[in-house]
Order: C-alpha cells, then sequence, then structure tokens
C-alpha cells in the first residue's frame, strides 16, 4: 500500500497524540488531578489510528472501557476529551460520563463503553444504518469481551444480516488482570470468528501498515456486500487494566520489553525513516506539535468551568 | 473481637464457611487474578481485596476464576446451588446485572416457584454497588429496589464490619436464592468483628440511634450519612430513631411501624433514584399501615431521577448528605396541619 507524504504524517499525528494524551493521563491521575476510574489506550495506538484512518464520518465505531484512543483516531475533539475528563461542564459529554463514556455521534463515535461487550451488538444496529449508505461499522473489542454472549449474538446476527460491520479484536492479552490464554477458550479470536460464517484474518496490531492494509482489505470485502468480517490484532497495553492497578500479574521486566521492543510508534518510526518516507526530524517536529497540543488540552481544562448541582438532571430525557 | 475492615471481613468470612462446608464454591471475573499470566494466579485477589489467598487454600475446583462472562456466572452458579453446591457469585460491579439480568430473574429467582417447591439454589450473588468513586453512570448504581422487586430473591445491604460477618454467614447458609450487597465506599469501614460463629437472621433492622421525634430509615453508605445528620439534629433538640434496615428483602415491617407508631413522623434516605424505589416502597407501606400514626408528610431524601453523574461536583449534589437528611427532618418536624 503506497501513502502519500501527507497521509503518513497524518498517521503518525494521530498515533502520537493519543500516546501524548494517555501518558500526560497517567501523571494527572497520579496528582490526584482527575476522578473516577481511568483505562488508558497507549501501547495499542496503531490498532485504532489503522482502522480509523480509513473511515469518515458517515462510518461508524463502538468502543469500549478503553476508549480514549478510538476517540482521537476517529476524529473527537482532543481539548473537549480532555475536559471531559476533567469533569468540566464544558467537556465532550458535559462531565457527565467522563472517561468511560466519551462519544461524538457526529463523528461516527458511537460511544465509549462500561459495560464489556456491549458494543457490539451496537455496531450491528449501526451496520443497518451503514448498509442504507454504502459505509461501514466497526465493533471495537478486546480479548475480554470477546468471551461475553453479546458478542456471539452480534456476530451471528451480522452474519445471518449480512451487514457490513468489522469486529476489531485487540488482543493486548489480558482481561482486566486474567491472561488471555486462560480467558479465551478457542485456539484465537480468528477462529472463533470464523466459526460464525464470517471472514476472519489476523494483523500485527503494533505495526500501523499491517493494521491499515488489513482493514483495506476487509472494507472492500464489506463494502462489496459480503457480510460482515472479523480482525484481530495483536497488540500491547502499557499502563495497568485501570490506573492505580499495580499489575503483579505482569512478569518481570515485562513492560520495559514491551516498551523497548514493542512499542508501536518506533515501529512506525523506524519502518518510515528506513525507508526514507519521512525524515527523523518530520516526525521530531510532530512530537513537538502533539506536546503542545496536550498542554494546552490541559490548560484549558483546567480553566474550564465546572459543573453545578443544576446540572444533574439536564439531558436525561430531550423533552419530559 | 478483632477490629477489620468490611473488606477483610468478607473474605475471612467466605474463608470459615468454605472450610466448613465443601460445598461452598466461588466464582466471578478475575476472584483469584492473573490466571493465565506471568504474575501468575492470586496476583491480584479479586479487585475489591474480597477473596485473597482463598485459591491457593482451597484450589480451582472451588474458586473459580471465570473469563468476562456474567450471564455464564450467574447461570453457573445457579446450575452449580441447584445440583447441591453452594455458589457465591461475585458481580464485579452491581451495574453488570443487566447483563445478566435473565438468569437471576427469570431463573434463580423462580426455580422454586416454577418447580413446584421442589428444589433449592442456594446461590449467593455478591454486588458491589453505590456511588462516591467518580465512576459515572455504568459503575455507580444502587440496584437495591430491582432486586428487591423480585419476588423470590433475598436482598441483604450490610453496613457494619459486625453485621457483614453475621448476614453474609446467613447467606451462604440460607437456602434460598440471596442477592448481597456491598457498598463500595463502605469496604475500607472498620469495626469490631464478633469472633467465632456469628449469624443475624434476615428481617432485622439494627437500631442505630434512639430518638422519639422522628424515624428515619436507611440502608447501605445512607446509614452513616443519616447517622451524621442525627448527631446534628440531637444538638438542636430532635430525637432521631435511625433503623438500619439491613434487609430489604425480607423486610422488618414489625421495627420500621413501631418506631413509626412512635414517633409520628417518618424521613426515608435512600442512594438510589426516587421513582418505583426502596423509598416509594417504604413509604407506601408506612402510609397504609400507619397513617393514623402519622402527624407530618412522609419526607424522602433520594438521588434524583437521574443516572449518577461523573464529575466530582455533579456526583456530590447526587447523593444524599447529611444536609439534606437534617433540613428534611426539620422539615417535618415543622410540619402544622391545616
Amino acid at each position: 500500500m503506497q501513502h502519500s507524504r501527507e497521509a503518513l504524517i497524518q498517521a503518525y499525528r494521530q498515533m502520537k497524540t493519543i500516546r501524548a494524551f494517555e501518558e500526560r493521563l497517567h501523571d494527572d491521575i497520579a496528582l490526584g488531578e482527575i476522578a473516577g476510574f481511568t483505562h488508558l489506550y497507549a501501547g495499542q495506538e496503531a490498532c485504532a489510528v489503522g482502522v480509523c484512518e480509513h473511515l469518515g464520518p458517515a462510518d461508524y465505531i463502538i468502543s469500549t472501557h478503553r476508549g480514549h484512543g478510538h476517540c482521537i483516531a476517529k476524529g473527537c475533539d482532543v481539548v473537549g476529551m480532555m475536559k471531559e475528563i476533567y469533569g468540566s461542564s464544558d467537556g465532550l459529554c458535559k462531565g457527565k460520563g467522563g472517561s468511560m463514556h466519551i462519544a461524538d455521534i457526529n463523528k461516527g463515535m458511537l460511544g465509549a463503553n462500561g459495560i464489556v461487550g456491549a458494543g457490539a451488538p451496537i455496531a450491528v444496529g449501526a451496520g443497518i444504518t451503514a448498509k442504507s449508505t454504502g459505509n461501514v461499522s466497526i465493533a471495537f473489542s478486546g480479548d475480554g469481551a470477546c468471551n461475553q454472549g453479546t458478542t456471539f449474538e452480534a456476530m451471528n446476527m451480522a452474519v445471518v444480516l449480512k451487514l457490513p460491520v468489522i469486529f476489531v479484536f485487540e488482543n493486548n492479552h489480558y482481561s482486566e488482570h486474567t491472561g488471555e490464554s486462560y480467558a479465551v477458550g478457542a485456539e484465537s479470536m480468528t477462529v472463533r470468528s470464523a466459526a460464525f460464517g464470517m471472514k476472519a484474518i489476523k494483523a500485527n496490531g503494533i505495526d500501523f501498515f499491517s493494521v491499515y492494509d488489513a482493514m483495506r482489505e476487509l472494507i472492500d470485502y464489506c463494502k462489496a456486500g459480503n457480510g460482515p468480517a472479523s480482525i484481530e490484532l495483536d497488540t500491547e497495553r502499557f499502563y495497568g487494566h485501570f490506573e492505580g492497578d499495580p499489575q503483579r500479574y505482569r512478569g518481570k521486566g515485562e513492560l520495559d520489553r514491551l516498551r523497548e521492543e514493542r512499542d508501536c510508534l518506533k515501529v512506525f518510526r523506524t519502518k518510515v525513516t528506513e525507508a526514507k518516507l519521512l525524515e527523523g526530524k518530520d516526525i521530531d517536529a510532530i512530537d513537538t506539535e502533539v506536546e503542545a497540543l496536550i498542554e494546552r488540552a490541559v490548560a484549558e481544562s483546567k480553566a474550564a468551568p465546572r459543573p453545578t448541582a443544576a446540572h444533574v438532571l439536564e439531558d436525561v430525557y430531550i423533552s419530559y | 473481637m478483632a477490629k477489620k475492615m468490611i473488606r477483610d471481613v468478607i473474605r475471612d468470612t467466605i474463608d470459615e464457611e468454605m472450610a466448613r462446608d465443601d460445598s461452598v464454591i466461588m466464582l466471578g471475573e478475575d476472584i483469584v487474578g492473573g490466571m493465565g499470566s506471568a504474575g501468575g494466579p492470586e496476583a491480584i485477589g479479586g479487585i475489591w481485596g474480597t477473596s485473597g489467598g482463598l485459591w491457593a487454600k482451597y484450589g480451582s475446583d472451588r474458586v473459580i476464576d471465570t473469563p468476562i462472562s456474567e450471564s455464564a456466572i450467574i447461570g453457573a452458579a445457579a446450575g452449580a446451588s441447584l445440583t447441591g453446591k453452594r455458589a457465591i457469585a461475585e458481580i464485579m460491579f452491581a451495574d453488570f446485572i443487566g447483563v445478566c439480568m435473565d438468569q437471576i430473574w427469570n431463573q434463580v429467582a423462580k426455580f422454586r416457584y416454577m418447580f413446584g417447591g421442589k428444589s433449592k439454589c442456594p446461590i449467593v450473588i455478591r454486588m458491589p454497588y453505590g456511588a462516591g468513586y467518580n465512576a459515572a453512570p455504568q459503575h455507580s448504581q444502587s440496584i437495591h429496589a430491582m432486586v428487591t422487586a423480585m419476588p423470590g430473591l433475598k436482598v441483604v445491604m450490610p453496613t457494619t464490619a459486625a453485621d457483614t460477618k453475621g448476614l453474609l454467614t446467613q447467606a451462604i447458609r440460607d437456602d434460598d436464592p440471596v442477592i448481597f450487597l456491598e457498598h463500595k465506599a463502605l469496604y475500607g469501614l472498620k469495626g469490631e468483628v464478633p469472633d467465632g460463629e456469628y449469624l443475624i437472621p434476615f428481617g432485622h433492622a439494627r437500631q442505630v440511634t434512639q430518638g422519639d421525634d422522628v424515624t428515619i430509615l436507611a440502608t447501605g453508605m445512607m446509614v452513616g450519612f443519616a447517622e451524621k445528620a442525627a448527631a446534628q439534629l440531637a444538638q438542636d433538640g430532635i430525637g432521631c430513631d435511625l433503623l438500619d434496615l439491613r434487609t430489604t428483602s425480607p423486610l422488618d415491617e414489625e421495627a420500621i411501624m413501631d418506631s413509626v407508631e412512635r414517633t409520628g413522623r417518618l424521613l426515608i434516605v435512600d442512594e438510589a433514584p426516587p421513582r418505583c424505589s426502596f423509598a416509594t416502597d417504604l413509604s407506601a407501606l408506612v402510609a397504609n399501615k400507619a397513617f393514623a400514626s402519622l402527624k407530618a408528610p412522609i419526607e424522602m431524601v433520594t438521588g434524583p431521577h437521574s443516572p449518577v453523574p461523573f464529575a466530582r461536583e455533579l456526583e456530590s449534589a447526587y447523593v444524599p448528605s447529611p444536609d439534606k437528611i437534617v433540613a428534611a427532618a426539620v422539615k417535618a418536624m415543622s410540619y402544622r396541619r391545616g
């Protein structure tokens, strides 16, 4: 797959934005600046961006509790997201949902989700809409959600209804604190998906190009009216299940090794500079630009208006 | 007597019951934690710290770590309990009841009735619930009204360390299905716990404070809030008869009636939203059975008719506060007929 210089810069900018966003949250949560439960996406950036770089606003995605990366990749406003996580009434969801419920329907982002396995059935419904407009619907799930009955039902229904739904399983090898080998009975999510009667492939979830190329094939397949498809992405998460997780289930030195050997941003940089598609200074310039954006997002979030008791009953209904 | 945190009381009580009765088993997501990982089993011992050490002691046949599959967890616990085990199932957050509602509502709750009284399903479903963590709409709810409304289920809401031991022991030994609701904000609360065997029968409220002016009924985290309010009201000469109901099904109607008939005023404090709620249920009961005793309209301090919001300011505004309880008690005291 050929990529223009602009496309490469955009892909890297998106991945770097996710990484910087999450690393800043990690720091600010440790400082007590942010309330609630936060699940960071750092390490998995190539998955969200490799999928979403193919999509437009009329294509849908639905995400998980680990949703910030999908939101950014699908075009949600980064400052609005940060404000939301900071609990501002000026946040993307007015401080009502926080980290686990960021959504922007106008961008085709149907929400992060606090319930493991809740997304896939909703993606089937969005697939009904997408079918009528020639678009696709993407259900992001993890190796935890792949074991929920809701996910099984959604996969079967998408096959039966021949919908343009792509089930993207980001296998970061831990469902919360439990290893994939314990919790997933099938040989792989791909084998399981294929058994439902859909096209199912694997890709390297730490390599943007692997994810991107595989998704091109699946999106074309779905748009041609062949029904749903599934992809399993082998990836890594760099932080705990939630912020504050002591991660005692990790092996000794595991995180250091992952950051050294399986960092999708490093993989991208090496690939594009070795192929002389971009220079190191191009990438450094994006890093600087992104760091400034995140700094601004945090500064604006800290200065943003706070919700009051009067907001509690707003938006329960449209009219009542 | 030993002083313990509620989370440790839960683990120790399960431990005692598993040691006493081989048929007691546990199932849930990450109740062992670290299965299939380099860190190994019991890397976390349950995300709430309520099951540490149990897997090492009782093994994988009795402490069963499961995939994230709430319907299968409850279904499996139900099936095991229907066939001779006493299963303790953990749903990591009570909000996830949505995923496994059929197994609870149509299966567990109805087996005995549908089967003509010829079966028993001694399951305990433990569910951490409630606000206080800014955990947003899908991880903060109080779901006791929903399960209290289901015939066939017993519903327990302990608020002290001692009660946690007595009620959980009773729940595990009870032959009926029990929903055991643990308020997340109370896990770290410490209190004296009786040594040895200790059971508290269901359907008996705990008298928290005594007074002759206003009856306050509360459950869960609201009991502590009401206790604070009662202390403040006492300084103003208002005596509160505060009852911690402890179980919502069965309900200690006798204690409620005895108190209301004495005070003539009722204030109900409930963390959940106000419609078709435990508060309205109690209100209807008292209005019907103790109408003649009432000197003032029944007051209710509840969450609003909204999901539990995320932001700190919003969650604080959502949850009933001691100040709101004081204000409602004063309102009941100031009421004059006609």
